[in-house]
């Protein structure tokens, strides 16, 4: 088994805002191994993003509150300073965002954002890292990359924009790609597109990529294992098939029963999960889902905690008896 | 690109063909009174009155009096009504005084803005940034002329660190000059500190939150890069455009109160006199001067915009 | 495959978010939590306080100058003695200089050189300066959400006309524009048709001064109007067949009002820094009347004298002009949806 280069361990973000206190990560736990494609999926809300960009540290504010341990190749980050994380930063564990177009800076050419951060950890003439640049471009696919470094991001279309970003995520060749939504604000077919890329980045160099998204679709294409948030916790962890074919808890059975099929029968009813997700400024006390949960019985008032209950390292946070889980989840997913 | 240019150009002439007009038309349709009979003087029997109006021109039709006064614009033969002074002549004569004080006013302000904008911004709701919000609003409170009457009494009368007197030209004395000159600038920064100051703290307060932001600090750079290459560069974008803008309205008049309080004679100690004594031919080329100055850095102001903001020069350009 | 329309259940009510009562579920309006935030800025209240005391003291004026200076605001006392600490003394001096402030009911603030109150006068003179900078800012909003709403909602030569107009009184030096206008009108006073002003009245520089800002304020409503006017709830009312008119005032109006509310504050300010710089001119206030920047104009002849009388108005138009700002800015705040307040954790 491959060792664990990014571990997580209870990791909590709470943020006061005008209305209260809210808890938007309430205790997230997990392993990222070297060359491991982990999807964390989950709704608005869910706490993905915020677990994601607080790994880095981007999530400091005068007004959030973080606890845990984010430890990266044996190194605690939490409660490092900026300084200290800089070198962490696009060095080691790289970041891409949703919105390439608001995400790169409209004024400056795409060349000279990538030479910025190039030359911010390696000492390299301008020249070298132009030239670093160009190759940057071309490796992830963009046509004449010699005339397009020297263009301006809303020079480039939707697509190619989140290319460069990607191109400007592996500029130092880091060990974790860190992907918040790379495709929603793209069309379909350019999200293809994208998601090739990240699959050819992760096989030929081995690089680790935590993937963020709403969308199972995306998951399928190229998650080796997927964490599913609600409400700001982890409530299944396992590799894809265990997902997709063993889901343990009911919510990842309403995901999975919301998507549409090939072989759904004529004239069925598109499942919904019925209800809201619970505010976060005073989060249910027992189990998060428990509102919402057709199967919920009276021991769901106590928190269930993240365990193997069928086995190997396929966790999940549900009381129900596996056996039970089994019946129940073929009414959900036909 | 030369289209662009040829079309401004027409534009600007076309503004200012329209405020020489709207002027005229103020000092010779509005007011009830006749001005040969106001220039005349009291005690003025009717056959003076007559003979000034004819002296003057001012029995022509209208139409033909502004085309004489235009003319005599153009060629610099324009002679006040006092007719001692040829209003051209002044209006050079006053120039001087009038750049130095501008120019050296927008320095000062530019510099003190861009520094207490960006201290209160990064240091948002802490001491450094009340303190400087409360001068910048007491500044931009303050009318320039009592600012300067004040200073004028305690800078230069009571405590004698500044000398009185007037302007002093830059070439005969630079010391002089910018001794002269230093009450002067600062009286004519403080509005503009205040408000620009305000303005950059919270464009940068604004831009703090923008996602390239965030991809700037994801990239591993430094605080301080990332808030004066992105944070800062972006914000100065409407600064500078508003401070074209506004540089132009301070050339075109907005010194006038200054100069008359510190008695540099420059164009808007002219113009003050000019106003007292209901003068109409130094006032068209006053309000002329001042506004083609705004007009001009209007422009400029445009093309400053292209160039500092890609998307505007560049249009949305098509996909690749 | 696909649900079809007609199978769909109607949606129930969602439950709600876990142990909040169904009675906690309050609705609430935009304005109330611009209330809610406004009320929080202490300081932005506090100088909205000090407003309306600086407003009730100038008000007061006719009690002050009967019941404690027993005098008016342009009555000269040049030749006059008056008793201080039972001394009699001259109002004004041989040599020009007129007695200064000091705890006494007549002239608590001093005598100006033609032996005026200055308590008087700065009361009195804060009531035209008040009332102008109010007025002035009337007129100009009410000019600048007109042309805006037309340019805007048009759009096509209705626009291009008004924007040119608006563009040359822009291209105007502003204080020479107020000038100009400020001394012409002063001679003969305003006639259009019915409407006659006369050269004295306090009206010329209320007009002058609304009319000079009008462009300051109309550009940017303008350029709110015509991003609402993309929006679909616009769109929406078209199709719905209302009017022009309607449109105008009952969908893009009640989203521009908190805008023009800040404007509108802020805009008393700058017309009161631009009633005393004319007036200080001698283009705006006409003499004798007082008004903050005519005190300052005429205490200016005796600035090494007696600076007090230069001193005094100033310190009363930064005092009224800052609390403006910083209500305006406060409204502004509290106005704007996105306004993130920062809290420490």
């Amino acid at each position: 088994m491959t060792e664990a280069i990014l571990t997580v361990d209870d990791l909590k973000v709470s943020f006061a805002t005008e209305d209260g206190v809210v808890q938007a990560v309430g205790g997230v736990s997990f392993e990222l191994r070297a060359g491991e494609v982990l999807a964390i999926v989950g709704e608005s809300g869910s706490g993905k993003s915020v677990t994601a960009q607080t790994i880095t540290g981007l999530t400091r504010a005068s007004n959030a509150r973080i606890t845990g341990s984010v430890s990266y190749r044996g190194r605690e980050l939490n409660g490092l300073e900026d300084d200290q994380l800089r070198g962490v930063r696009g060095e080691q564990i790289a970041m891409v965002f949703q919105d390439p177009m608001s995400s790169l800076n409209p004024v400056y050419r795409v060349g000279d954002q990538i030479i910025e951060m190039i030359r911010a950890h390696r000492d390299v003439s301008k020249h070298e890292a132009a030239d670093r640049a160009v190759e940057l471009l071309r490796s992830v696919g963009i046509p004449n990359p010699e005339r397009r470094v020297r263009h301006y991001p809303h020079e480039f279309s939707g697509g190619m924009r989140q290319r460069v970003m990607i191109a400007m995520a592996l500029a130092l060749e880091p060990d974790v790609l860190i992907a918040d939504e790379p495709t929603t604000a793209l069309d379909v077919t350019v999200q293809a597109q994208i998601l090739r890329l990240l699959d050819d980045l992760n096989r030929e160099r081995d690089l680790a990529i935590v993937l963020i998204t709403h969308d199972l679709g995306v998951v399928a294409e190229i998650a080796d294992r997927v964490l599913v948030m609600y409400a700001g916790q982890i409530v299944e962890n396992a590799t894809l098939d265990e997902t997709f074919y063993d889901p343990q808890h009911p919510y990842t059975w309403g995901l999975l029963g919301s998507l549409m099929r090939l072989d759904q029968t004529r004239g069925a009813r598109l499942a919904q999960i019925p209800g809201q997700p619970p505010s976060l400024l005073a989060p249910p006390q027992g189990c998060r889902f428990a509102p919402r949960c057709p199967h919920k019985f009276d021991k769901c008032d106590e928190l269930p905690p993240l365990q193997a209950r069928v086995g190997g390292e396929h966790l999940d946070r549900c009381w129900l008896d596996p056996e039970e889980k089994k019946s129940r989840r073929a009414q959900v997913i036909p | 690109m030369a289209r662009f240019i040829v079309r401004r150009l027409l534009g600007m002439i076309a503004v200012l063909f329209a405020i020489s007009v709207i002027v005229f038309l103020i000092f010779n349709v509005i007011p009830n009174s006749d001005p040969a009979a106001r220039i005349a003087g009291k005690n003025a029997d009717p056959a003076l009155i007559a003979r000034v109006s004819a002296d003057l021109g001012l029995d022509k039709p209208l139409p033909i009096q502004y085309l004489t006064m235009m003319k005599q614009i153009f060629t610099g033969q324009l002679m006040s009504y006092a007719k001692d002074r040829n209003v051209v002549q002044q209006i050079w004569d006053g120039i001087p005084a009038t750049f130095s004080l501008c120019i050296g006013a927008a320095v000062i302000w530019m510099a003190l803005a861009v520094l207490f904008g960006y201290l209160s911004a990064m240091h948002a709701g802490k001491f450094t940034d009340r303190a400087l919000t409360i001068l910048s609003l007491v500044g931009i409170s303050m009318p320039v002329f009592w600012l300067a009457a004040i200073l004028l009494y305690f800078l230069t009368f009571k405590i004698q660190l500044f000398p009185t007197g007037s302007y002093v030209p830059l070439t005969e004395d630079p010391v002089g000059w910018a001794s002269h000159l230093i009450l002067p600038w600062f009286t004519l920064a403080v509005l503009f500190v205040g408000f620009y100051s305000r303005m950059l703290r919270s464009n940068m307060l604004d831009a703090m939150n923008e996602d390239y932001v965030r991809t700037a600090r994801a990239k591993g750079l430094s605080e301080r890069q990332v808030r004066i290459r992105h944070v800062l560069r972006n914000s100065m974008i409407p600064i500078v455009t508003l401070f074209g803008l506004d540089f132009g309205q301070v050339v075109g008049g907005g010194a006038i109160l200054t100069e008359t309080v510190y008695n540099l004679n420059g164009v808007g100690l002219y113009a003050g006199e000019a106003i007292r004594s209901l003068d109409l031919p130094p006032l068209i080329g006053v309000t002329l001067f001042g506004a083609f100055f705004i007009v001009l850095f209007n422009t400029i102001v445009d093309f400053a915009y292209a160039v500092l903001d890609p998307r505007i020069r560049l249009g949305e350009a098509a996909p690749a | 495959m696909v649900a079809t329309v007609g199978e769909m259940e109607a949606p129930g009510e969602p439950p709600l978010p876990a142990g909040v009562p169904k009675s906690q579920i309050q609705g609430r309006s935009p304005w109330y939590l611009a209330w809610l935030r406004l009320r929080r800025n202490k300081v932005a209240l506090f100088c909205a306080g000090v407003f309306v005391l600086i407003v009730l003291f100038c008000l007061a004026a006719p009690l002050w100058a009967e019941h404690v200076a027993h005098t008016g605001p342009n009555e000269n006392h040049i030749t006059e003695k008056v008793l201080i600490d039972g001394q009699p003394t001259n109002v004004v001096g041989p040599d020009g200089t007129p007695i200064g402030p000091g705890l006494h009911g007549q002239y608590l603030l001093g005598a100006d050189q033609n032996g005026r109150d200055v308590m008087v006068r700065l009361m009195y003179g804060g009531r035209t300066s008040i009332y102008i900078g109010l007025a002035a800012a009337a007129v100009t909003t009410v000019l600048s959400v007109i042309v805006a709403l037309l340019a805007g909602y048009y759009r096509g030569w209705i626009d291009s006309v008004l924007s040119r107009i608006m563009d040359v009184i822009w291209a105007f030096p502003v204080l020479l524009l107020g000038i100009a206008l400020g001394t012409a009108l002063a001679v003969g006073g305003l006639k259009i048709g019915p409407l006659a002003i006369a050269g004295d009245s306090i009206w010329i520089p209320i007009m002058i001064i609304g009319f000079v800002y009008v462009p300051y304020m109309a550009r940017p409503i303008r350029g709110e109007i015509l991003a609402l006017r993309e929006k679909e709830f616009i769109e929406a009312a078209v199709a719905q067949g209302k009017g022009p008119l309607r449109i105008m005032f009952s969908e893009l109006l009640p989203n521009i009002i908190s805008t023009i509310i800040v404007f509108f504050t802020l805009n008393i300010a700058n017309n009161m820094l631009l009633e005393s710089a004319l007036s200080f001119l001698g283009a705006g206030v006409r003499p004798p009347n007082a008004s903050w920047g005519t005190m300052i104009a005429d205490g200016y002849e005796m600035i090494y004298t007696a600076p007090h009388l230069t001193i005094v108005p100033g310190l009363m138009i930064i005092a009224t002009v800052l609390s403006l700002n910083v209500f305006g800015d406060g409204l502004r705040d509290a106005l704007d949806p996105r306004a993130k307040i920062r809290l420490e954790h």
